[in-house]
């Protein structure tokens, strides 16, 4: 368990929030544009309202900021990273102090501040959107929102199928390495010391039973799909129709609005 | 209840809690007092979700508890200066469907994993390996198989041999007949008498069946709702008609029974709890009544 638990992605917090009870389509619509008008907003009240709008979102829909900061954890080295990079390379005016002969200015370290509030923010709302909407609501979305590329033959139905399969199991998955991690560990197998070549070798006694129980899973599902008749997309209905009602375009509406907005105050200002 | 001294394997205020910090969070267990003596056969039981695995995979620090110890030989394992995989060889565990963890070519080399993951000299592996095919009952022929090609009987007992072969001083079973034919349990439980029989090592059965218990174990652990709801030997937890009921769990066919006859007035022992046992009290009975 300890090696696995950090892992949120694809998590889905039930809750009856207004943010959770927004239609799945609205939501995607809303993150997309939200992205856009992260990388379109300039400026400091650009970046500062697209925070707000952030934040709100995130206390409506009632996930604790901690869960969303926990998912932030693995993006800490890139974000570092690239952050350094542009403080010590970008070239401008005023310069504040030189580190081995590369000047640092405040145009360096201003893009750098502007650079992490946008990927975390980028970051923190995919994870409020993966957090707040179950996976088969989020598959059944995609699908609906790519339904015109079923006119250029693409099989949109067979790929939301394949994605709702595959998120289905991520738990699962997880919770198998863990339970043949343990059967191994109570035998004795050693996961975490030794070298690259040992610690490989060691990843024998859980890769096997894992493949084999995949592909057996992976035929039982095979099996009980064609005993329920499941013959792909032509002619399939769901049980849950999406449907787009007043309160989802109350709230579209005046988020779109907003974006706008934050992309528009950089510039005018 | 039992007196035989200092207890071999020993958990105290045992608490876990899985997905702490998170939405998920949940107590499995809480504070769990629970006791192997040597040589003993212990039955684990209660309803699904009751927190058996969990107690289970405390008993060789898979787990860490939340909070309370758990102690081999008075030692804490989690504190003194032995390390945890010291632990892992002297209480084997098998999980629940043991056999979703075999990986070798061949059962010989599942078996031996364990065995020389324990730093058992090269040259005594082999007598392990085939010592522990022997408890349970797997012919010699078997060894040079691929575990994948026998069937789900047999790769449980593969799965059971990998664990007896490093010799715990306790063997916890989870589970050990949970999906077999009648017949494959009978013979898993005898396979497990036998290890316990010829090595004086304890047992810890953890099972869903009050015959299996009523069978095979000396002492009686019912846990529910991952609390310790009843402890004691089996005799006297059967007795506990009402408290079992309470929890949704029944004493043997056999236990009930005598009970029933008891009530009708008929001077029998209920103590007894196997069919056999049964079948000697009745025939007490009827011997006195004819006398
Ligand atoms: N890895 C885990 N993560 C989160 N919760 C868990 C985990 N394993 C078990 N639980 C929870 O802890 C509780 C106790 O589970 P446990 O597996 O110990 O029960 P059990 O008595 O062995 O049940 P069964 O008879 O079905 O095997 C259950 O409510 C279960 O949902
Ligand atoms: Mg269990």
């Amino acid at each position: 368990m300890p090696v696995l638990k950090d892992i949120t992605l694809g998590q889905y917090f039930p809750g009856t929030s207004v943010v959770h009870r927004l239609d799945p389509r609205v939501k995607i619509i809303l993150v997309v544009s939200y992205i856009a008008a992260l990388f379109l907003a300039k400026g400091l009240y650009g970046y500062a309202l697209s925070l707000c709008y952030l934040a709100l979102a995130a206390a409506v829909s009632g996930i604790k900021p901690i869960q969303l900061v926990r998912g932030l954890r693995p993006m800490l080295f890139i974000v570092i990273f690239t952050a350094v990079l542009n403080i010590l390379y970008i070239p401008g005016e005023h310069e504040l102090f030189t580190v081995f002969s590369l000047s640092v200015t405040l145009e360096g370290v201003t893009t750098a501040i502007y650079m992490i509030m946008r990927l975390f923010m980028l970051v923190t709302c995919t994870f409020l959107l993966t957090y707040t909407t179950s996976p088969i609501m989020l598959t059944a979305a995609i699908e609906k929102l790519l339904a015109p590329f079923k006119l250029l033959r693409l099989p949109v139905h067979e790929l939301a199928m394949m994605m709702t399969i595959a998120l289905r199991m991520v738990p699962t998955l997880i919770e198998e390495t863990d339970k043949i991690m343990s059967a191994q560990k109570a035998r004795g197998a050693d996961f975490e010391s030794g070298n690259i070549l040992k610690r490989a070798k060691a990843l024998v006694p859980l890769l096997v039973p894992l493949f084999v129980s995949s592909f057996r899973r992976a035929d039982e599902l095979a099996v009980a799909m064609e005993c329920r008749c499941y013959h792909g997309g032509a002619g399939r209905t769901k049980m849950k129709q999406l449907r787009v009602t007043a309160p989802d375009f109350a709230v579209a509406v005046p988020s779109l609005l907003y974006f706008a907005g934050c992309v528009t105050v950089g510039r005018l200002l | 209840m039992d007196k035989g001294g200092e207890a071999l394997l020993k958990t105290e205020k045992l608490t876990h809690i899985y997905g702490k910090g998170t939405p998920f969070e949940r107590t499995a267990i809480k504070d769990v007092d629970f006791e192997v003596h040597s040589g003993e056969i212990m039955g684990v039981i209660g309803h699904t979700g009751s927190g058996k695995s969990t107690l289970a995979q405390h008993l060789n620090a898979l787990l860490k508890p939340a909070s309370g110890r758990v102690l081999l030989n008075g030692e804490d394992i989690w504190r003194g200066e032995k390390k945890v995989s010291s632990v892992r060889f002297a209480v084997g565990l098998v999980f629940q469907y043991p056999e979703y963890q075999l990986f070798e070519e061949t059962v010989y080399k599942d078996i031996a994993f364990g065995v020389k993951n324990s730093g058992v000299p090269e040259k005594d592996i082999e007598s392990a390996v085939y010592s522990a095919m022997d408890f349970v009952h797997l012919d010699k022929s078997v060894a040079a198989k691929s575990p994948f090609e026998l069937s789900g009987g047999q790769k449980r007992r593969v799965a059971i041999a990998g664990v007896i072969a490093m010799m715990p001083k306790v063997l916890v079973l989870d589970e050990p007949t949970a999906g077999l034919d009648p017949k494959g349990r009978r013979e898993i439980l005898s396979h497990i008498r036998a290890y316990r029989d010829a090595t004086g090592a304890s047992v810890v059965l953890i099972t869903h069946s009050m015959d299996e218990i009523a069978r095979l174990s000396d002492r009686v652990t019912v846990i529910n709702r991952g609390e310790i709801a009843l402890g004691g030997s089996v005799r006297e937890v059967f007795s506990r008609e009402d408290s079992l009921t309470r929890i949704g769990l029944r004493a043997p066919v056999v236990s009930r029974v005598l009970r029933r006859l008891h009530a009708m007035g008929i001077d029998v022992d209920c103590g007894a709890c196997t069919v056999e046992q049964a079948i000697a009290e009745l025939k007490r009975v009827a011997g006195d009544a004819r006398a």
